[in-house]
């Protein structure tokens, strides 16, 4: 399985410069005297995943930039550097640096290479002076041109070894094996040597014992160990840093052979690289004995650094600013500030209709102008809606994203064969909407390739290709958003699920079922048909709440399925939250919308039609089946224009999985577009009412949530 | 703190007070918990809702809650004409901000209430629970109860959304 890393490179960098502003943010809220813990983790973190992502995708200049960054934070991160105002200042500037790096690589132009490596040269030279060397260096250093900058992505300035007769360099024995699936995971062993050679001197021995014979050799397998000797003058935090990305797919074993106790000499120097170019003689000679430096406090490579603010606010960042989004194509904008938006737009589209209102009762000459100007208001307010409800819409990208790591870890955890599908990534739906799918849908994914897609031994036997599918697609169906998860798996065993279903009485033991109520039955809280329960899924929590985040979306969820062939899982969710297609109804003075999506028709009833079960309420024949009548005046308590059921209408509804009801009512009024307001702002929740929404009259009418209502119902004939 | 209540005795201890007339009594409510004062306009009816809570009226884009205070005190229901009067009031509770409107006879007044001439609330016992009233302070030869809003309203909220389901049954 082989992925296109090219797709991810635009998330990367969407995260990386958000990344980058929250570590800049965290900087200018650090204080210099006492700096808080969380935000210099904050900051690390930034660095430590800016470095990890830039490795991934092969963008080397700015991961090894970023190491150095991160090995400076990680002094100051377990404090044994302290953070001053040159310090912070420096870091700043990485910020910049790192956002210039970001933005050129993202535009495909050359990096700045001396600017990086200047400043990678202060960098370095900061972590270079964690013992508080005298300040003569500093001058010396600073005047020095960086002697690296011809090499760009040579990261340390060559403070060798030997310039502390003092400083023994330790000797680490390392034991790397990797599991074989190290490469599926995204890691290569070659970088994390490179890696460990930047820190010092490395001998590197392979074990070839694992390799097979060529011909039973894997690719996507990682059969090498290597026994390593690194001698370098580094914690062995520092090394284990280094395979962090690794961490559980190897087995990793860290000894230190020889070299000075941890209280020994004065480390000078933290880094040196094997491949040093010629190391500035003026630092070395600059250089004094660390015995004989004074404990000063880090001198400031910058002259002005006396009375240190204790807010960075006042530092200057970086000298020249750098075209920050200048040229980018999008910005960040609150939802409270779009939201805010949408409230006035709701707002000037009732206005709008109670001047149509108003208009059309106005006779004359000028009415007939006035007509055509408020119908024209109509149209723009039409596209201003629509151009408001854009703002808010994103890619389902977004969520479908997660899933390719996601299935192939999965995979590999069970010993399946997976491909994933994934189609429609481009379809747009709202960010609330967006937000609230993701786990439903990592939920069914993780049915699907658990429960579904077979091992390749039973595909085999099934006739089947090793590998199995599963397939994720959106798309848009009239106003709403259909989301499928699909696999060509096993398929629902319909007779073990109704045993299990009799099993636990939850269907009498002469109940028919139709396939549709049979697959509904997964739906129930705890049921589970899964044989045993695996720490991926089976436990019989799960495809409720699935439903139940989908309902509370408005959505609907269905289930397909073909014993041997598969099942599809198939979400219908509306585009947005902030609008609901609506049919009105009156009921005595009282208007209320039903949602379009739960109507399944609406009709008038023929007295005949209509039966009294005992004590059970109503029922009337629709399609072949006996629907239960559900008064809307009784339930809600309002005085109607008729109980008599052939002088109103009846509604037929559905509610969860397939319920239909007939909603009774005293009359339809017109279809329409509703904004939806939220009862619980100010309110609280109402049994059978999912919000409210404003008529052009400026009114106040209820939203009705049919599930809801049901259920209301329900309870109260059952009390 | 002074700019802005320039009355003697203006300072810590004193505070302004939207006073209002509901039946024979005077209440007040803090100023600062006022956001709006409106006619009355037809509401929406919520079902299940208990029978002080009148309705919904749309606010300016969003939709509020209008309590009939007279129903809440128990007295004696009023025509609602043209001159009743919903003052909208915002009441903090664990939920945040929560905007209400409450229906009463008429607006009386803003007036400044020195905090050490609030006289708290004689126990009544059984006969009506006074935790939603703040304390009880003459105004002009009248006595003025002043509310906790948030006690008044705000507790009874917070079991709403749970009891829908026990008063439907």
């Amino acid at each position: 399985m082989t992925i296109d890393l090219t797709q991810f490179h635009e998330a990367f960098f969407e995260e990386s410069f958000e990344a980058l502003d929250s570590m800049e943010a965290a900087l200018l809220k650090l204080d210099i005297g006492a700096p808080d813990k969380e935000l210099i983790n904050t900051i690390f973190r930034v660095a430590h995943s800016i470095k990890g992502g830039s490795a991934t995708f092969g963008f080397s200049d700015i991961a090894s930039f970023t190491h150095s960054l991160e090995t400076l934070l990680d002094e100051l991160r377990s404090g044994t550097m302290q953070v001053t105002v040159p310090m912070s200042d420096l870091l700043l500037k990485s910020v910049d640096v790192m956002r210039a790096m970001l933005r050129a690589v993202q535009q495909k132009k050359p990096i700045d290479a001396q600017k990086v490596s200047d400043l990678q040269f202060d960098l370095e030279l900061m972590i270079a002076q964690k013992p508080a060397p005298a300040a003569a260096v500093i001058p010396a250093a600073a005047a020095t041109p960086a002697p690296v900058a011809a090499a760009a992505p040579a990261p340390a300035p060559a403070a060798a070894e030997t310039m502390s007769p003092a400083s023994v360099p330790k000797r680490w024995q390392i034991t790397f094996k990797p599991f074989p699936e190290l490469f599926a995971r995204g890691n290569d062993p070659l970088r994390m040597l490179r890696e460990l050679a930047e820190l010092g001197e490395l001998e590197s021995l392979a074990d070839l014992s694992a390799m097979p014979a060529f011909a039973q050799l894997d690719p996507q397998s990682c059969y090498m160990a290597w026994n390593l000797q690194l001698t370098a003058d580094v914690e062995e935090s520092a090394i284990k840093q280094v395979f962090e990305w690794a961490e559980g797919d190897c087995e990793l074993q860290i000894e230190l052979v020889s070299g000075p106790a941890t209280e020994g000499a004065p480390q000078a120097t933290t880094t040196a690289p094997p491949t040093a170019v010629a190391a500035p003689p003026a630092t070395i000679a600059a250089a004094p004995p660390p015995a004989a430096a004074a404990p000063a406090p880090a001198p400031a490579p910058h002259a002005a650094a006396p009375a240190a603010p204790p807010k960075l606010e006042a530092v200057p960042k970086a000298d020249a600013p750098i075209e920050k989004m200048a040229d980018s194509g999008s910005i960040r904008v609150s939802v409270e500030k779009i939201d805010e938006l949408m409230n006035t737009v709701g707002e000037l589209v009732i206005t709008q209709a109670m001047l149509s209102q108003l208009g059309s009762r106005l006779e004359g000459p000028t009415a007939e102008k006035l007509r055509a100007g408020l119908a024209q208001l109509e149209r723009n307010m039409r596209e201003l809606q629509e151009s408001v409800m854009r703002v808010r819409m994103l890619p389902i990208n977004v969520v479908f994203s997660r899933f390719p790591r996601m299935v192939r870890d999965l995979a590999q955890r069970l010993g399946k064969q997976i491909e994933l599908k994934l189609t429609g990534e481009q379809t747009e739906l709202d960010k609330t909407v967006l937000e609230k799918i993701g786990d439903p849908l990592v939920h069914l994914v993780r049915n699907s390739i658990d429960h579904g897609i077979e091992t390749p031994e039973k595909r085999a036997a099934a006739g089947k290709i090793p590998a199995g599918t599963v397939h994720l697609d959106a798309c848009h169906r009239g106003g709403n958003i259909a989301v499928e998860v699909s696999d060509d798996g096993g398929g629902l065993d319909k007779n073990r699920i109704l045993a299990k279903a009799r099993d636990r009485g939850l269907v009498g033991p002469n109940d028919v079922l139709t396939d549709e109520q049979i697959y509904e039955l997964i739906f129930l809280p705890g049921f589970s048909t899964a044989e045993k329960t695996t720490d991926v899924s089976g436990r019989g929590v799960g495809m409720d709440v699935v439903r139940r985040n989908i309902k509370e979306l408005g959505g609907k969820i269905e289930l397909r399925s073909e014993l041997g062939k598969g099942s599809r899982t198939i979400i219908t969710l509306p585009l947005t939250l902030a609008i609901v297609d609506g049919q009105s109804v009156s009921v005595g003075g009282e208007t209320y919308i039903v949602p379009l999506i739960s109507i399944v028709e609406s009709m008038q009833l023929k007295a005949e039609n209509v039966s009294r079960l005992s004590g059970r309420g109503e029922v009337f024949s629709f399609r072949g089946f006996y629907l239960p009548i559900i008064r809307l005046h009784e339930v809600f308590g309002v005085e109607p224009r008729t109980r008599v059921l052939d002088e109103g209408l009846v509604v037929v509804a559905e509610g969860e999985g397939h319920q239909r009801i007939g909603l009774f009512v005293d009359d339809l009024l017109g279809q329409q577009q509703v904004v939806i307001k939220s009862l619980e702002t100010n309110y609280g929740h109402v049994e059978g009412v999912s919000g409210a929404t404003i008529l052009g009259d400026g009114s106040v009418a209820l939203i009705l949530d049919i599930p809801g209502l049901i259920r209301a119902t329900a309870i109260r004939s059952a009390a | 703190m002074s700019a802005n209540t320039p009355v003697k005795n203006a300072g810590e201890g004193s505070h302004q007070v939207l006073t209002f007339v509901l039946g024979k009594e005077t209440y007040g409510v803090d100023i600062l918990r006022v956001q709006e004062i409106r006619g009355y306009s037809a509401v929406t009816k919520i079902p299940h809702a208990p029978a002080h809570v009148l309705g919904v009226l749309n606010l300016r884009g969003s939709i509020v809650p209008i309590v009939d205070l007279r129903m809440r005190f128990s007295l004696d229901r009023a025509e609602y004409t043209a001159v009743t009067v919903i003052i909208v009031v915002s009441i903090m509770s664990a939920a945040g901000r929560r905007d209400f409107g409450v229906v009463v006879d008429g607006v009386s007044d803003v007036v400044d209430v020195d905090t050490e001439e609030v006289k708290p609330a004689p126990d009544l016992g059984s006969r009506g629970a006074t935790d939603y009233i703040r304390g009880l302070v003459p105004v002009a030869e009248r006595m003025v109860v002043l509310l906790d809003i948030d006690k008044l309203i705000g507790t009874e909220l917070a079991t709403l959304a749970g009891s829908n389901v026990n008063q439907a049954a």
